[in-house]
């Protein structure tokens, strides 16, 4: 080799790295200043009185486990910060950090957040867990808010959402529309909350047709669209009219809308991806969750604890109905989401048996958020064992 | 039965897939260059195809604009492995990397973008017979085109000239060069159809397959190709064979699980795993095998003059 081909190697090399720089600055930080928030007079005026209303805006931080434009989970997440923005104005600012992996990566976020005079943080993920608590117990002035898992502390609270709320009205109009009695779910890793939704679809489906059956695949990951298209299609040919997911793309919405089936959006409204397949979305709201907690940092009201926010909250909502969906289904989810709302309707409440026959709730017992929290079992009329159970 | 003709119908578009991108591979391993760079590639690919779908509405404008983004990255490669003899296996890990992180950053805006629903295919006649025709008639033209490839190539390497010196390029780049071809373009030649295949098969998974684009969404398609070459032992029809296996084994799993059968997903999601480490170590154990079968001189850089 000569000395020139060498020196062009580093000049190759050079520009691949720069290139590479380029592209992962596309996955840097964005910061989004609330409207009339952070100018340099207010601060000051901010930081002479300091217990007033015009008081220095609130800073919030929210990590996300995809891109804001996934159209799913992360969208969801992103549209709660924005009404929280809407809602809240000059009192906060807000920024967003995207694609955060579920590594040691996600306390670096996390710490730097807090560098940067975040007093607020939100983790949208479970994986986020870990990190959130050992940065958690080393800033004691910050509240840190951790979505769907279950561990605490004083400065950290976690929150969810009753997703299979969403799940038992996207059943029942599951169970109206199907036609071969056979309807599918495609199922991302199966932990109690997603156990819980395939049940809770099963149930819902079942209260307007008791011969229904469920059909369920395992992806065994949350974002994988090329399995998530596969598992469908097996689905449908198997015999399923009708999926829902709960996974975080539009594949399966997709897929159905190729078949000439029908299917569900999740997380997000998904009309758009699959215009004919698609019988409504089940969203979930942060909005009102986030408004919330600002509103108790704030206040100084904050307080560590579990949040579960569903239907009744506002958190939780079947929206987009097609026009497909006849009136008197409709009528039967309007009834449902009604009956969530002020509390006189349970979802799991008893009679129910698991697959194997076994009576898990009896008549009239409530489930209570513990039993719903460990659920690993399958409700009658849903096919096949849950993986790992007994 | 309608159930099997459905499952076999969805092997054979899962193995189409694979099929494409292994082919690619394998015209350019027999040219001695391994390119670990094929999900990268089909990365790019992928965003390429699912922007030109998403602007023109074609498919087949799509599948040229996945082959040239696949050429192009390939070409990058083989300049840097071939005429500046950097290391291919590095090169080809840092044009993966390259390629994911790329197509994430140029794809940002087609992440909430959607294809409208393609039509059916049938063949005339042939689609409407009970069983086969749903089984095998139903499928997209690119289905049928791999397989007609597949037998292109099997004629062009072992019956053609062209195939035997990009053979010989393979096995001793040394004697090609000796003999006055153009080893260094051959290679590059190579290499960039085999991107240009890689990047088919890449606008053929955002396009068809999962109509849509997100981020990482090959999701390991590109390994799966790359380890089918050598389960294939370099054979055209084998590699074919080898994606239809692979491809029916994630089917099959699914189908299984669909039909409540007892057996645990994740054992069912690693048998395709476990078939092509089986292989390996068949072909492993067999010196003849291997030695039959293997290009002579893959992942060796080739100094002419020296």
């Amino acid at each position: 080799m000569t000395a020139s081909t060498r020196r062009s190697v580093l000049r190759t090399t050079a520009w691949s790295s720069l290139a590479i720089a380029a592209a992962l600055a596309g996955c840097s930080k964005k910061e989004e200043a609330a409207p009339a928030a952070a100018s340099e007079p207010v601060a000051a005026s901010a930081a002479a009185a300091p217990a007033s209303a015009a008081s220095a805006p609130l800073k919030i931080a929210f990590a996300y486990l995809g891109p804001v434009g996934d159209g799913g989970w992360t969208f969801a997440h992103d549209n709660g910060r924005k009404a929280l923005e809407k809602e809240l104005g000059s009192q906060v600012q807000t920024s967003f950090v995207e694609s955060v992996p579920e590594s040691a990566d996600a306390e670096r976020v996390f710490r730097d957040m807090v560098a940067q005079g975040n007093t607020l943080i939100f983790g949208t993920s479970f994986g986020y867990m870990e990190p959130m608590l050992k940065v958690a117990a080393d800033n004691k002035g910050v509240h840190f808010e951790h979505a769907t898992g279950y561990k605490t502390a004083d400065n950290m609270r976690t929150y969810d959402n009753r997703t299979y709320e969403g799940a038992y009205m996207a059943g029942v109009i599951a169970g109206g529309m199907t036609k071969t009695n056979t309807i599918g779910v495609v199922g991302s890793i199966p932990i109690p909350e997603v156990i819980r939704n395939i049940d809770s679809y099963t149930l819902g489906a079942q209260s307007v047709n008791p011969k229904v059956k469920v059909k369920v695949v395992w992806v065994n990951e949350w974002f994988n669209p090329p399995k998530e298209t596969e598992g469908a299609q097996s689905l449908i040919d198997g015999g399923a009219d009708v999926l829902l997911q709960n996974t975080d793309s539009s594949a399966v919405l997709q897929t159905a809308e190729k078949n000439g089936k029908y299917a569900f959006g999740w997380d997000s409204d998904m009309t758009a991806y699959g215009p004919k397949a698609h019988l409504a979305s089940s969203v979930n709201i942060w909005g009102p969750y986030y408004i919330k907690a600002a509103k108790d940092a704030i206040n100084g009201t904050w307080t560590t604890g579990k949040v579960w926010w569903g239907v009744k909250e506002g958190a939780i909502d079947l929206v987009s109905i097609s026009d497909k969906v006849p009136a008197d289904l409709k009528a039967k989810v309007d009834k449902v989401k009604a009956g969530l709302k002020d509390g006189s309707f349970s979802i799991w409440k008893g009679p129910i048996a698991d697959n194997t026959g076994k009576e898990v709730l009896k008549k009239d017992v409530v489930a209570d958020d513990g039993f719903l929290g460990g659920i690993k079992f399958f409700v009658k009329g849903v096919e096949g064992q849950v993986p790992g159970g007994k | 039965m309608d159930t099997y003709a459905l499952l076999l119908a969805a092997t054979l578009n899962a193995g189409t897939v694979l099929a494409i991108a292994g082919l690619g591979l394998l015209i350019n391993e027999r040219s001695g260059i391994v390119n670990l760079g094929a999900e990268g590639i089909m990365l790019v690919a992928a965003i390429a195809g699912f922007a030109t779908a998403v602007q023109t509405g074609s498919d087949w404008l799509a599948f040229g604009a996945g082959a040239l983004a696949g050429a192009l990255m390939a070409g990058a490669f083989g300049v840097l492995v071939i005429w500046l003899n950097t290391n291919q296996y590095a090169t080809g890990l840092a044009l993966s990397l390259f390629g994911s992180g790329f197509s994430a950053f140029v794809g940002i805006k087609y992440t909430q973008e959607h294809l409208a629903a393609r039509s059916h295919f049938s063949m005339p006649v042939l689609g409407d017979i009970p069983f086969i025709g749903p089984a095998l008639f139903r499928q997209h033209p690119m289905v049928y085109l791999t397989i007609a490839f597949m037998l292109g190539l099997t004629w062009f390497l072992y019956r053609s000239r062209a195939g035997l010196v990009l053979r010989a390029v393979g096995e001793s780049p040394e004697s090609a060069h000796a003999l006055g071809y153009p080893v260094r373009r051959i290679r590059l030649v190579a290499v960039m159809v085999g991107g240009a295949l890689c990047g088919v098969a890449g606008a053929y998974i955002s396009v068809v397959y999962t109509p849509l684009w997100v981020e990482g969404m090959v999701a390991g398609k590109g390994w799966i190709a790359l380890a089918l070459t050598t389960f294939a032992t370099w054979r055209p029809s084998r590699v074919l064979l080898g994606a239809y296996l692979f491809g029916g084994v994630t089917m099959l799993q699914f189908h299984l699980q669909g039909e409540g059968v007892a057996i645990s997903s994740q054992l069912l999601t690693m048998l395709p795993y476990l078939a092509t480490i089986a292989v390996l170590v068949l072909i492993s154990r067999n010196p003849v095998w291997i030695r039959a079968n293997m290009p002579a001189s893959l992942g060796k850089p080739f100094f002419p003059g020296s």
